[in-house]
């Protein structure tokens, strides 16, 4: 069983419409044993990376989420929910899961770009299973100002990243490695071809 | 490659589409549900609705057309019209809506937007802004509410900024001079709003062929281009449009 991690995001509704549409087998929930439990676990998210950790936390489902995570069962991460994944964000100085070695960080000012970054961009892709089926440069649908960095904090390209899309600079729009899935963009929103990767999560094997 | 927004527009009255010229004479022409499909396929990037039902208590009919749209198509939507509370934002967002628009509610009592920001985050208020040509406004352009016939007294570049200041995600600025003409749009006040502010700007009003376009995604810097008549009447597809644009090297998502 699929579980929608419930921690009132913002496109929890359409996370559910499309998996509704994709005929897959899910429940929503908030509560830590569930999650833990599951076969797979998605993780939505679309706000602010502070206050979303600290619902996180008073419900004991950052725990869960870094448990499920270690037991090497698939986690996708979209949005928000893909940035908390990493290690810190720049929004407001905050601690994050760690399970994704890497910064979140804001989008530079001094772009001739408007922040967030709102529209369809176009990913190069790894051709990981992530992206089975799914040409590249295809477009997906953005809404952020803060991103995933495509360096180890260290400063050496990451191995995590599967997919990359440039906003004045180039950032991590997708990441997989492993049992970690995890996009940027809202696949919920992208129209067929963000379904069918939805659909490549659902389906896979590990 | 960071792309141009094409939005269609739908007007919806007691659940069923029309499109009004000057705000006059709305016909109708068709079930948003299915008229929001036929669009998705052609390969529109958002859709917005804007109820133009009078009545509070056919509301619900509204709620009902927004719930339908969510499970059908898979791109982000926003609806407007007669949505005056923080609890008007909420029943469209839970049932499927990405975005809510704001407009005379929002010069009425500037604080719902920040009420709205802080509930949904800013990437989910859109403020909506009519615009009409007033040569004693600083900016030469003045702010009028209730479909154009109340005139506020605010700027246009004024409200943009104050809006943006009290967390508006983005603008869509429409044009009462040219809307319905099908003339194009009003490229000198969109370019005046688009470089102004730090958010997105859809131009709207006055698209009627696909070269408007072109020319308020180039010339007028708009983030996105809205339209209605132009595609409502079938004299164009929304991936001829696109192709026009593509031609004309403006980066559109055409898969």
């Amino acid at each position: 069983m699929i579980t929608v991690v419930d921690y009132e995001a913002g496109n929890l509704k359409s996370v559910e419409t499309a998996l509704y549409h994709l005929n897959a087998e899910f429940t929503i929930s908030s509560d830590p044993e569930i999650i833990v439990k599951s076969d797979k676990v998605i993780f939505p998210g679309v706000g602010e990376a502070k206050h979303a950790m600290g619902v996180l936390r008073s419900r004991g489902l950052d725990k869960a989420i870094i448990t499920f995570a270690s037991t090497g069962k698939p986690l996708f991460g979209i949005c928000l929910g893909a940035q908390i994944l990493q290690d810190y964000s720049e929004e407001r100085d905050t601690q994050l899961l760690g399970i994704i070695p890497g910064d979140v960080k804001l989008f530079p000012s001094d772009m001739d770009l408007k922040v967030p970054q709102i529209g369809w961009n176009t990913v190069s892709h790894d051709s990981s299973l992530l992206f089975e089926g799914i040409p590249q440069e295809s477009s997906f649908y953005f809404v952020h100002s803060y991103y995933l960095s495509t360096k180890l904090s260290g400063g050496s390209d990451s191995p995590w990243i599967a997919g990359r899309s440039k906003y004045g600079i180039t950032f991590a729009s997708a990441v997989h490695r492993d049992n970690i899935w995890a996009t940027q963009f809202h696949p919920e929103k992208s129209g067929p071809k963000g379904l069918k990767l939805l659909d490549n999560f659902i389906r896979s094997i590990d | 490659m960071f792309q141009k927004r094409i939005v269609v527009c739908l007007d919806v009255r007691d659940g069923k589409t029309t499109k009004g010229i000057r705000f006059k004479g709305n016909v109708d022409i068709g079930d948003p549900v299915v008229m929001a499909e036929e669009y998705y396929n052609q390969g529109v990037d958002e859709l917005v609705f804007y109820d133009i039902t009078a009545s509070a208590e056919r509301r619900g009919i509204m709620i009902d057309v927004v719930r339908r749209v969510a499970e059908k198509i898979f791109i982000p939507f926003c609806v407007g019209g007669g949505i005056a509370t923080v609890d008007d934002m909420s029943a469209v967002i839970l049932a499927g809506a990405e975005k809510v628009s704001i407009n005379s509610a929002a010069v009425r009592t500037p604080s719902i937007i920040t009420g709205g920001a802080r509930r949904y985050g800013s990437q989910c208020i859109v403020l909506g802004m009519d615009a009409k040509v007033d040569s004693s406004m600083p900016s030469g352009y003045g702010i009028v509410i209730d479909g154009g016939r109340v005139k506020t007294g605010k700027d246009m570049l004024e409200w943009a900024k104050e809006a943006e200041s009290l967390g508006a995600g983005e603008i869509v600025l429409n044009s009462i001079d040219a809307d319905g003409t099908r003339d194009g749009y009003e490229i000198t006040a969109t370019r005046l709003v688009s470089e102004s502010v730090g958010i997105p700007v859809v131009a709207s009003g006055g698209a009627g062929i696909p070269d408007h376009l072109v020319d308020v995604l180039t010339r007028g810097k708009a983030d996105a281009a809205l339209v209605a008549s132009m595609v409502h009447y079938g004299d164009f597809s929304v991936g001829e449009i696109k192709k026009v644009l593509s031609e004309s090297n403006v980066p559109v998502r055409l898969d």
